[in-house]
């Protein structure tokens, strides 16, 4: 929990002023590695790449708390002059109707506006502001787990996130932009073999590296469902187990859904596969509909 | 005994075990000597998932430790050994679950016996399933408590949180509101959960506990 700050003596405390979220505006961090013996996923933001790269353009530590933008159609009005830079998807972004190219940092004067419109690539937007936003910590991060449902509750409009003291490192100055907008074709993921892969059946691995695959719309942070061929598989059913992030579970129907940040802890299904850590950002940027291929990780 | 050792991506690894006396004797002598770089040690019903952060315990080191550690433990003979030394959690339960008379009446008992053997039986936590903070207690040795408890056949839509209830040859208590398909026996006052406190979860795997019947 926050101390309480002196009310006199400071000057006004920075704030982002949300007048619309959009589809879905969740602070996150890195998350609370550490507890899912108490049942407690890690969850923070999906794309973590994208939130350190935010944060280090701003000079913010990796994992200061930021906003996780889903499809963009985000307006937000600062308080005070803060320096802010987004990251993940890719899309238009005005700052008092000028535009920003993306993955750059840039400084808004007190009252400016902050608008992002809908992602063109990729699917989460990532703001992160110098100073990070100061919510309150729940079990020791600034994330929201959207199963558990604790951390610093959904963003709606007229909600003021306070933005936290600037850091000891400056903004640091780029001789040339790092943009890699997320791709907008087919994206291939490394995979690799999971606890439970003698579960695929005669011919599904063949099948799992082989198909197309496409994301379906039931894709959200707890779990990405993929459309494409039934995948074979061992009947019957497992004690719940562990997960890790990234893991493809197959339930009897064929169809693998592939848990994230926020999954339960334990889960039934086999694992037959898990989607190596290098590819998870480029997981969490897939639009549903976009095409999915998976290569030997 | 036969533990395998399962990948689970480039920083975990799952253990499976023959049943869950082992997965706690697993987890206890795992717990014991976790060197630096374990990030979390997740006991479930058959497995315990050994997650670490590579740079600091490679995942060859993690099994090396895993067998090391599963050649010292034995199948404890006695559940309740590695945690034999600490005082168990006291959960004051009232008696007065929807379910009390029909498990009392499926398990051939009269409530008040139920009761007894529910309070007298020494719990310890297995693993935390469904739910953050969700203990699963077994008895302390197969005749300690020996009862199976069917699930409900169509889960409840909503239990309130300090229920108290069975399940299988699990007691548990839900942490917070949420649908369940245990059958309830009780309530209970026990702060189960609290995300500002710490730790959050008053049960966490290998605590002792015992539970206290208070009044109407």
């Amino acid at each position: 929990m926050n101390g309480h700050r002196p009310v006199n003596s400071a000057p006004a405390p920075g704030a982002l002023v949300v007048e619309r979220p959009g589809a879905l505006a969740l602070v996150e961090d890195l998350g609370r590695p550490g507890l899912a013996h108490l049942g407690v996923a890690t969850s923070g933001a999906l794309d973590r790449g994208a939130l350190a790269l935010a944060n280090r353009l701003v000079g913010n530590p990796d994992g200061a708390a930021g906003l996780e933008l889903v499809a963009g159609g985000f307006l937000a009005r600062f308080r005070g002059t803060h320096w802010f830079a987004i990251a993940g998807a890719w899309g238009e972004v005005r700052l008092d109707g000028r535009r920003i190219a993306p993955y750059t940092a840039a400084r808004a004067a007190d009252g400016a506006v902050l608008e992002i419109g809908l992602a063109e690539r990729g699917i989460r937007f990532v703001l992160a502001v110098r100073g990070g936003l100061d919510e309150p910590a729940v079990l020791g991060a600034r994330a929201y787990d959207t199963l558990a449902r604790f951390g610093p509750p959904p963003v709606e409009a007229g909600r003021v996130l306070p933005i936290g003291a600037e850091p000891e490192a400056s903004v640091p100055v780029l001789d040339r932009e790092a943009a890699y907008p997320p791709p907008a074709g087919a994206v291939t993921l490394a995979l690799l073999p999971g606890p439970r892969a003698d579960w695929l059946g005669e011919g599904a691995t063949t099948t799992l590296y082989e198909a197309e695959w496409r994301m379906s719309a039931s894709a959200d942070r707890v779990g990405a469902r993929l459309e494409g061929p039934e995948l074979a598989r061992r009947p019957g059913e497992l004690p719940s187990e562990a997960t890790v992030a990234g893991s493809m579970q197959l339930p009897p129907s064929g169809r693998p859904t592939i848990l994230l940040a926020d999954r339960p802890v334990t889960g039934g299904y086999p694992v037959v596969a898990i989607v190596a850590p290098e590819s998870l950002d480029l997981l969490a940027q897939v639009r549903p509909g976009q095409a999915v291929r998976f290569r030997h990780g | 005994m036969s533990r395998r050792i399962l990948p689970s991506g480039r920083a975990a690894l799952l253990v499976e075990c023959d049943d869950l006396d082992d997965v706690l004797a697993l987890h206890d002598a795992l717990d014991a000597s976790a060197p630096d770089g374990l990030v979390e040690l997740v006991p479930a019903a058959r497995t315990v998932l050994v997650a670490v952060d590579p740079r600091r315990l490679p995942l060859e080191s993690a099994a090396s430790w895993i067998r090391r550690a599963s050649s010292s433990s034995t199948d404890a003979s006695d559940r309740m050994d590695a945690a034999a030394s600490a005082e168990p959690v006291v959960v004051r339960v009232r008696y007065d679950g929807e379910d009390l008379a029909a498990v009392a009446a499926e398990l051939g008992l009269v409530v008040d016996d139920l009761v007894a053997r529910h309070t007298a039986a020494r719990w310890r936590v297995a693993f935390i399933g469904f739910a953050p903070g969700f203990a699963y207690l077994v008895g302390g040795s197969p005749t300690d408590w020996p009862f199976e408890v069917r699930r409900l056949a169509a889960p409840r839509t909503r239990v309130p949180a300090g229920a108290v209830g069975l399940a299988g040859g699990f007691s548990g208590a839900y942490p917070r509101e949420s649908p369940g398909g245990w059958r309830l026996i009780g309530r209970t006052d026990a702060p189960l959960w609290d995300a500002s406190a710490q730790p959050p979860a008053l049960l966490a795997p290998g605590t002792r506990v015992r539970f206290a019947a208070v009044g109407p």
